[in-house]
């Protein structure tokens, strides 16, 4: 199978060489020297399919589409709270409910997260923009449809850059487009909770009228890496706007993909949507297991139905979802109670209307925060830290957001920020304290950088000690890990207890130096033979006995300059 | 408008044009123009609706039709409603709604509403721990052996 998929898809390359290199470990796939082409995987897979028609590549295209829970306090057409975990029913209004009589009335604040969003997106915002009704019969939709915006959304024609790595490593990252069809405002639906045992559905209404937005992207992408990375970067965005809080395990990010493969030059192939996925790791893999369950199919003379199909997270692959009924027919229609919603900017803004009623599109543009890839750059320019660490700065702020509800606005950009301001030590230094020391101690622990023990005052204070040269890094990791335990001590006073400081005593230094050149003939006789590595060892031996506490490179210079004697 | 569309597709024995699955489609109902010369009302004997479409509606709508007497007024509607075509649209763009070039409303955003559990469950015939009970899933049309649709019987 892993010979099957030599790729030629739009650079896509160093991802299915990846995948490939991965399979290559299974027993009987064969030696895959690493960093193949697709070119020499061809040839490879020539020859191990010796039965098979010649093997031309396949090209997947994977498109999304993503539903965002709009942050708001009330509903989208309703005055009922938006909350995740409340009794059952106990948010719900009477049009909610369906109830005859009632009328929808649009939420100010979801129109606005639908313009910043599409604005965030480079999209071209409808000054005039409709909405319908897609019906079809469910349980948990009272109505009976769905008020959506089919024919003219809110905004189109949009794109999404987003950050993938080339290889396992960070060290290289490359920039990639995928294109936004459109982004429409519509109706969550409720909640239904399949009794099978006793042959019935539960339904809770609290989500039903929670305003959404339906993001649909153009099939750009080729692999389930690509399409994780895309969404972990629309996540950071919602969030940074504060239009979603998109945390996908509350059901406030939903992802739908649309799956097919081709051969180069032909026709689109037939696509399956893959449903029920619940995080982004789900979804590289979901993506990554449809690709390769359609080349197989398709490689044994199958066929694909356009079907839609659900995601076992606990078996990794997908599965027919239950048969419904043919194709829909949802029978769009104008949303008759709701008349076209229209935007305004600076030139067309009405002189005499209501302030309140009014939403402009440039008042809003300016109001814009800095977007994620904006917050990177500066953080590179000014600091002079690498974009690799720049992007692993605010990954860890999102991972963070989507663990708890709360969103966390000291987060380790900030930190990092703080530190530098109360330190001497370049930016350049912190950073690598930052991303390994401080970060792996978070994972560990599972803290939000706000539980940290350790202070930025403190880091940056451990940190000055470092610089001013009082304490070798070792001695400096040592420190860390006390502080860690949280006691309340000054990194100088744990220096002071654990008795960390750097010899300073320039004299004490030779003569630990002489005696420890006394002590080892042989290694001596081999540096002065030209042997330098050895040097190594005598420095070495000189921290053992002063216990950890002299500066190597002082160590060193004296050491050489008494052999050069 | 749909309503035309589905009345010219009908006459000519057509299933109507069935909207794509998931993805909203691009394009606007605004093409539906009526061809030619006013046209007469249709007198005489226009084509039967098909039983393919009318099976599609019943599975769509979840009527019966029940009898020829129910497929009768079907075509009546029809009918009747082919009278639009007798005015000339051409060049005007279609409305919306009668609200179209009222402004809409826009509502701050407080809660309002909400915490009428009770109120709400008082509606419904069967409730369990204050959710509302529906039955399981999406049954498909049962196609019952004894007893077949009045479509199915005609056929």
């Amino acid at each position: 199978m892993a010979a099957v998929l030599a790729m030629v898809a739009r650079g896509c390359g160093g991802v299915w060489r990846r995948l490939r290199q991965r399979c290559a470990v299974r027993p009987g796939s064969g030696p895959f020297p690493r960093g193949e082409r697709a070119v020499a995987c061809n040839a490879r897979g020539g020859m191990m399919s010796a039965g098979k028609s010649g093997l031309t590549p396949w090209i997947p295209v994977v498109g999304l589409e993503i539903h965002a829970q709009i942050s708001s306090n009330s509903k989208l057409f309703s005055g009922s709270q938006v909350q995740f975990a409340a009794p059952p029913n106990s948010l719900v209004s009477f049009f909610d409910a369906s109830l005859p009589g009632t009328l929808p009335v649009l939420n100010r604040r979801c129109v606005e997260a639908a313009v910043m969003t599409g604005l965030a997106l480079n999209c071209h915002i409808n000054k005039k923009s409709l909405f319908d009704r897609k019906h079809y019969f469910y349980a948990d939709l009272p109505a009976g449809y769905q008020i959506t915006q089919q024919r003219v959304p809110i905004a189109v024609n949009g794109s999404l850059s987003y950050s993938l790595c080339i290889d396992n490593k960070m060290s290289q990252m490359v920039t990639k487009t995928v294109r936004i069809k459109q982004i429409q405002l519509e109706q969550d639906s409720g909640k239904s909770l399949h009794d099978d045992a006793r042959s019935q559905t539960l339904v809770d209404l609290n989500r039903a009228g929670v305003g959404l937005m339906e993001l649909v992207m153009e099939p750009d992408m080729c692999c389930g890496e690509e399409a994780a990375a895309a969404v972990r970067e629309l996540q950071l965005i919602l969030q940074t706007l504060g239009s979603s809080q998109a945390v996908m395990a509350e059901g406030q990010l939903r992802v739908d993909a649309n799956v097919s493969v081709h051969h180069p030059g032909e026709p689109y192939g037939v696509r399956t949507e893959v449903k029920n996925i619940n995080s982004i790791r789900f979804l590289a893999k979901a993506v990554d297991y449809e690709i390769q369950r359609q080349i197989e199919e398709l490689g044994n003379g199958g066929t694909i139905s356009n079907e839609t199909r659900a995601f076992d997270s606990k078996l990794g692959c997908t599965v027919p979802m239950r048969d419904k009924e043919g194709k829909q027919d949802y029978r769009f229609m104008p949303e008759p109670n709701l008349p076209p919603l229209i935007l305004y900017d600076a030139k067309s803004l009405p002189a005499n209307m209501n302030h309140q009623q009014v939403i402009n599109i440039d008042w809003i543009r300016e109001r814009l925060p800095d977007l994620p890839s904006v917050k990177r750059e500066k953080l590179v320019e000014q600091y002079g830290i690498l974009p690799e660490h720049s992007f692993t700065l605010l990954v860890w702020q999102q991972d963070q957001n989507c663990n708890s509800r709360h969103s966390n606005e000291d987060g380790l950009p900030e930190f990092f920020e703080n530190v530098v301001k109360q330190t001497q030590m370049k930016p350049k230094k912190v950073i690598g304290w930052i991303l390994n020391d401080l970060l792996s101690y978070l994972k560990q622990h599972s803290l939000t950088v706000k539980e940290s023990p350790v202070s930025s005052f403190l880091l940056a204070d451990l940190l000055n000690l470092l610089e001013k040269k009082e304490i070798s890094s070792t001695a400096a990791k040592q420190v860390l890990a006390e502080l860690w335990k949280g006691k309340g001590k000054t990194p100088l006073e744990t220096v002071k207890e654990q008795k960390l400081e750097l010899l300073q005593d320039q004299k004490e230094l030779e003569q630990i130096c002489q005696a420890v050149i006394d002590g080892q003939e042989n290694e001596v006789m081999a540096i002065k033979a030209g042997n330098q590595k050895v040097l190594n060892k005598l420095i070495g031996l000189v921290q053992k006995k002063t216990q950890g506490r002299s500066n190597p490179v002082l160590v060193k210079q004296l050491l050489e300059k008494k052999l050069s004697e | 408008m749909r309503v035309l569309s589905l009345g010219r597709w009908l006459r000519a024995g057509r299933v109507p044009p069935r909207e794509p699955a998931s993805r909203p489609s691009g394009h606007r109902h605004s093409g539906h123009r009526p061809q030619g010369p006013p046209q007469e009302l249709p007198q005489g004997p226009s084509q039967k609706v098909s039983v393919e479409v009318l099976e599609h509606l019943e599975h769509l709508a979840l009527v019966d039709f029940r009898d020829s007497e129910g497929v009768e007024r079907l075509q009546k509607a029809i009918q009747f409603a082919d009278q639009l075509h007798e005015v000339n649209t051409d060049g005007v763009e279609p409305m919306d709604s009668v609200l179209e070039d009222r402004c809409l409303y826009l509502r701050e955003d407080d809660v309002t509403e909400g915490n009428c559990t009770k109120e709400l469950l008082e509606n419904a015939r069967e409730t369990v721990e204050e959710y509302f009970v529906a039955p399981p899933g999406n049954i498909p049309l049962v196609k019952l052996e004894g007893q077949k649709t009045f479509l199915q019987g005609s056929k």
